[in-house]
């Protein structure tokens, strides 16, 4: 476990209020995503109740957990989609609660999201879908974007199925497309909500290696939402279990597996 | 007793929630359709699939009234004594009212159901979701692009109602007792202002508005699956051809007081 992950558990055990985690921000010039005491709730039920987290550049983070209890709605609040009752989200040191749309667009042209079903549009092609960013947000000519997203396809193995719809397409081949969508703009930070989610072993292990191979190449600061263990095992460098939208233990796997917990355990069991 | 006031309590909330929402949504497509840049792609492809694609479908219902128009009018002229003022009739209703109003209504069903079930769907499919995440802003690529596309092709569409209608309803008239096409239409607007075809003609912008708006709020607030997909496709044809019907009362009102 990297030293900055290190400082990172021990800031979220020690201080709830979030000093410590401004003091690391500081101190690593930058922390990419900063989570402060946040809260959101939906109705009279409470999906994230106080969550402090910090991801680094070049670090992923596995947050872990049963259903419905809060992952996916954590990736929304980071990217802006949904906002939260109270609580900070610093992205870049910036706090994405105090922007304006505008404001927020800068940052998530900064940021790649792989949704649980890929969420391609289904009225573009593969090759559309990658360049959907690339046309909107760059001044590549026709033949540069044509050649960008021949070489993010080729990244994660569908430069072949360029013409393709997505219907035509399995749900393993859509993730890889929904992830060299979410890598065109060339992002600092990643969110994968549920990349192996559906998908047979095989192409699961698929998935894990591309997102380990991408990481190493890009450095980018990752958090992935899973229910699959070996998975995060295998991708990152920190994993946080949630229960009941606090996050209950966050460490190395080996620290999960250390932990007293009788809900870590019980997790820990049913999964293996 | 106590549970029917607050049966009725639950509806007039969830009507006035509605409307709150629509007022959001409404204030969401002004800000998007202020602010550059304008989505010219989508904008033209949505002129293709609301237009061209709805053109054969209007084309035939406009043809169909004037026709049925055409039979209708002469059994009760010649009752009246009035059948040379068949022409007349038909061309009148047709550009004044069956014109536009089943334009609007055939667009509401074909175009309110599509854009319903597009966007409901796209939705529950998270694609909404990702337009935003990719920093993109989903009230100006489609809703702005589907209303304004609905705006201008409204009127466009009325007019090929209107020369269907007028066409089927001189070949129905001729059919019985023959006139020449010259006569028809010479008959037809005798009398006749500019006035009489342009504000009916224009007001059609305002069915598209409706169409257009309340299609789009319809599918971008769907929720609940494949299930609700079917519900907001549903909820916008009712509604907007409900919409359609109430604006045609206010609108032939103030038709009438402003150009008399």
């Amino acid at each position: 476990m990297s030293h900055f992950a290190t400082e990172v558990i021990l800031g979220a055990e020690q201080n709830r209020n979030g000093a410590v985690i401004e003091s690391i921000e500081e101190k690593n010039g930058g922390t990419p995503v900063v989570l402060q005491d946040l809260h959101k709730a939906f109705g009279t039920e409470k999906v994230l109740d106080g969550i402090n987290l910090a991801v680094g550049r070049g670090e992923t983070l596995a947050v872990l957990g049963r259903s419905g209890t809060g992952k996916s709605v954590l990736l929304k609040l980071i990217i802006g989609l949904q906002k939260p009752d109270s609580g900070s989200i610093r992205i870049h040191g910036q706090q994405l609660t105090l922007l304006t749309l505008t404001e927020i667009n800068k940052i998530r042209k900064k940021m790649g999201f792989l949704f649980q079903h890929a969420a391609l549009y289904d009225s573009l092609t593969v090759g559309q879908n990658v360049a959907f960013p690339l046309r909107r947000h760059t001044r590549m000519s026709d033949p540069e974007q044509r050649d960008r997203v021949r070489e993010l396809l080729a990244a994660v193995g569908m430069d072949r199925d360029l013409e393709k719809m997505p219907s035509d397409i399995s749900g393993g081949m859509q993730k890889r497309v929904g992830l060299a969508r979410a890598l065109a703009l060339d992002p600092d930070v990643l969110l994968l909500d549920e990349p192996t989610a559906g998908l047979d072993p095989i192409s699961s292990g698929e998935i894990d290696e591309l997102i380990l191979k991408l990481q190493k190449e890009r450095n980018m600061a990752s958090i992935v939402v899973t229910h699959d263990l070996h998975s995060a095992k295998t991708i990152a460098n920190r994993l946080a279990l949630l229960d009941k939208g606090k996050v209950v233990i966050e460490g190395s796997f080996e620290d999960l597996e250390k932990s007293d917990s009788e809900f870590v355990s019980e997790f820990l069991k049913r999964d293996s | 007793m106590r549970s029917t006031i607050i049966a009725a309590e639950h509806t007039i909330n969830r009507f006035l929630e509605w409307f709150g929402e629509l007022g959001l949504f409404a204030w969401q497509v002004i800000l998007a359709a202020v602010s550059a840049p304008f989505e010219g792609r989508e904008f033209l492809r949505q002129l293709d699939e609301i237009g061209s694609k709805s053109l054969p479908l209007v084309a035939l219902a406009g043809a169909a009234i004037g026709a049925v128009l055409s039979l209708e009018s002469r059994y009760s002229l010649v009752r009246f004594g009035a059948k040379s003022l068949l022409p007349a009739a038909i061309v009148f209703s047709i550009i004044h009212e069956s014109g536009p109003v089943i334009t609007g209504l055939v667009v509401s069903g074909r175009v309110g159901a599509g854009i319903g079930a597009e966007l409901g769907s796209m939705k529950v499919t998270e694609q909404i979701d990702a337009i935003e995440a990719s920093a993109v802003n989903p009230y100006k690529l489609l809703a702005v692009t589907r209303i304004l596309a609905c705006i201008l092709m409204l009127p466009l569409l009325t007019l090929a109602a209107d020369f269907c209608g007028v066409m089927a309803g001189w070949i129905a008239d001729t059919l019985v007792e023959p006139i020449s096409f010259h006569q028809f239409i010479h008959k037809g607007f005798v009398g006749a202002s500019f006035n009489d075809f342009l504000a009916p003609t224009f007001k059609t912008a305002v069915f598209g508005l409706i169409i257009g708006s309340i299609a789009c709020f319809q599918g971008m607030r769907t929720r609940g699956g494949t299930e609700g997909v079917g519900r907001a496709a549903t909820s916008a044809v009712v509604l907007s051809s409900l919409f359609v019907i109430l604006a045609d009362v206010i609108l032939v009102k103030l038709i009438l007081v402003f150009f008399p």
